[in-house]
């Protein structure tokens, strides 16, 4: 008995430190390589047909010229101002939704939490619907959304924090009167809005697309998730340690409030961000990370960039389904919400036949 | 190592503990009794900083380990997650644990001798098993108090057992300051060498076991005669309730 455990000892010591990030090593790897090679095809795809081969070269000739361009300058317009910004737009969107998805139900202990839970995303779309139905247009409605975003997930701190001390559950629980409040709020705006010009405009807004995505936009998206990623990310294990309640984690040595801020605030900038250039884009972030769960475990280190690489790629082919599906636009949150609903139904039943998952 | 005086503590604007005085040496084991509701739990998470006390002196003159009860996490994370997830005050607010802190919790695994439980999912571990994993996560914090919220609960006499060894091999061999809570006197007759009665909020009986635990304070504590049974032949004793059996007080 004793002689046995040992040796299962001394395997597990073996696969121990080395193993883990054998493990993460080889995961990530494979993904970003499907990421890249999922980016060529996507570029490739469309009503003007290109070959990956092309598109490789094409962009490739603009750091360094392999060969003389024997391409029609339409197909280098094609490649580096349509399809290559909405495609970056894409890969961003989806990275940074499913890595603030990981990070906020880890930081809930909640694996049913998503960006929208925490009043965020309908607070940037009122802040949106408020500019259209004003009259302001392209930055000035990107700010308004962020500026309704961040002020909400004040609003919700505010809410939930009694005598200096917020309780994740009230947290929840405002971030639900908070969006519950907004989307009120946009239907009055909706209601008072011109029927034929701005309703419309309201209304494909919400419904989020990246269709008309330039350089302009992706640096925008860029500038709201990738520091707000990078410090998601190097909170990767203290996620972890907040993921066993918060009692626990103050008496492991943890700062409990700095923490559950700068997640919160870099969540908020994700969502206030995706949503200003974006849209409403469901589903995402509540669906990947439970995909990136399954394969590499629920430990934060490895998840958070898992989750991201996944929500990149996924993002990046439901948006080649909304523009070459039909000869018109649909928009992306029909589609994510379409797919996000069963996938997440059949994880759900499967995380309970499997235990999984204590349902607290 | 723990210096408590005059200690008040409140939840949601009640006063749960009041003017509490206790205080235990270095290499001693403290067992803490009270009936359910008394404010165990409360006083144990002021002990390890969980709960800020509204007034009194609290001092705890080394780093705290925190065992609570019965833990369950959200996610399955293997139990080496768990222990390394004892060195969270080693590491700062940005870093991972790197090699030596999974030499440490390594150490631990073979210390309690549960490596072969490492690369198992902690919520399928039973209820000891667990108990020795997040003992193991403590001790990968490097504390010199380890504080327990009834490591004995929901556990059978074997395991009960195997926790109340390694509390006082801990304190033997590594020089270890244990404050635990119970709901069995003969864990305190076992192994600790004070123990503090907890009768109410604001009265208790505190004191080496010899002298504290005694069937005359143990009644006043649950309210129910309770005897002292000597067993033959060892030179142990336990103590037992009388339970009543009395309908009358039920209405109906």
């Amino acid at each position: 008995m004793s002689r046995s455990s040992a040796e299962t000892g001394a395997s597990g010591a073996v696969s121990g430190w080395a193993g883990r990030k054998l493990a993460s090593v080889s995961v990530l790897p494979v993904l970003v390589g499907l990421l890249v090679a999922v980016v060529l095809y996507s570029v490739a795809i469309g009503r003007y047909d290109l070959s990956v081969r092309d598109v490789a070269y094409i962009l490739i000739d603009n750091v360094h010229p392999l060969v003389t361009p024997y391409w029609d300058p339409v197909q280098e317009v094609v490649v580096e101002q349509v399809r290559l910004p909405r495609i970056m737009a894409a890969v961003i969107v989806g990275f940074g939704l499913s890595i603030s998805g990981a990070a906020l139900q880890g930081l809930f202990r909640n694996p049913l939490v998503d960006p929208g839970i925490i009043g965020v995303t309908s607070g940037a779309g009122f802040g949106g619907t408020l500019a259209i139905l004003i009259g302001l247009q392209s930055y000035l409605l990107l700010g308004m959304a962020f500026l309704f975003g961040i002020a909400s997930i004040f609003l919700v701190k505010l809410l939930s924090t009694v005598r200096g001390r917020t309780s994740m559950l009230t947290l929840v629980l405002a971030g639900v009167v908070i969006s519950a409040f907004f989307s009120a709020a946009i239907s009055v705006a909706k209601l008072l809005a011109d029927p034929f010009q701005k309703l419309p405009a309201i209304t494909y807004w919400l419904m989020g697309s990246i269709a008309s995505s330039s350089y302009w936009d992706v640096l925008l998206i860029a500038v709201a998730v990738v520091p707000s990623a990078i410090a998601i990310h190097l909170l990767r294990y203290q996620i972890n340690i907040m993921s066993l309640g918060e009692e626990k984690a103050r008496a492991l040595g943890t700062k409990v409030v700095l923490v559950q801020w700068i997640i919160l605030l870099a969540s908020a900038l994700i969502s206030a961000g995706v949503v200003a250039t974006s849209g409403i884009i469901g589903w995402v972030g509540l669906v990947i990370p439970h995909v990136a769960r399954a394969l590499v475990g629920a430990d934060h280190q490895r998840l958070l960039p898992v989750s991201g690489v996944i929500g990149a790629i996924y993002l990046l082919m439901v948006d080649n389904l909304a523009r070459t599906v039909s000869t018109a636009e649909i928009p992306l949150g029909i589609i994510t919400a379409l797919i996000g609903v069963p996938v997440f139904a059949v994880i759900l039943r499967r995380l309970h036949a499997h235990g999984g998952w204590s349902g607290d | 190592m723990i210096e408590v005086s005059g200690l008040t503590v409140e939840r949601g604007g009640k006063t749960i503990l009041r003017d509490y005085s206790v205080s235990l040496e270095r290499g001693r084991i403290l067992a803490v009794l009270g009936a359910n509701g008394v404010g165990k739990t409360t006083l144990i998470n002021t002990l390890v900083g969980v709960i800020k006390p509204k007034s009194g002196r609290l001092s705890i003159g080394g780093r705290v380990g925190f065992v609570p009860q019965l833990f369950e996490v959200p996610f399955s994370y293997s139990a080496l997650d768990i222990v390394l997830m004892g060195r969270a005050r080693h590491l700062g607010l940005f870093s991972a644990p790197g090699k030596r802190d999974f030499e440490i919790a390594r150490r631990y695994f073979h210390m309690l001798a549960i490596e072969h439980l490492q690369q198992q999912a902690f919520n399928s571990l039973s209820g000891g098993q667990r108990q020795l994993v997040m003992i193991a996560q403590a001790l990968a914090s490097e504390c010199e108090l380890l504080v327990l919220d009834e490591p004995c609960a929901a556990l059978d006499y074997k395991n009960q057992d195997k926790v109340l060894c390694l509390l006082e091999h801990l304190r033997n061999e590594h020089g270890m300051t244990i404050a635990f809570s119970t709901h069995m006197p003969q864990h305190a007759v076992e192994i600790a060498s004070d123990v503090l009665l907890m009768t109410s909020g604001s009265s208790y009986v505190c004191g080496p076991t010899d002298e504290a635990l005694s069937p005359e304070n143990l009644s006043d504590l649950y309210d129910l005669p309770i005897a002292r049974a000597d067993f033959d032949g060892l030179a142990k004793h336990t103590y037992a309730p009388v339970f009543r059996h009395d309908g009358a007080r039920f209405n109906g």
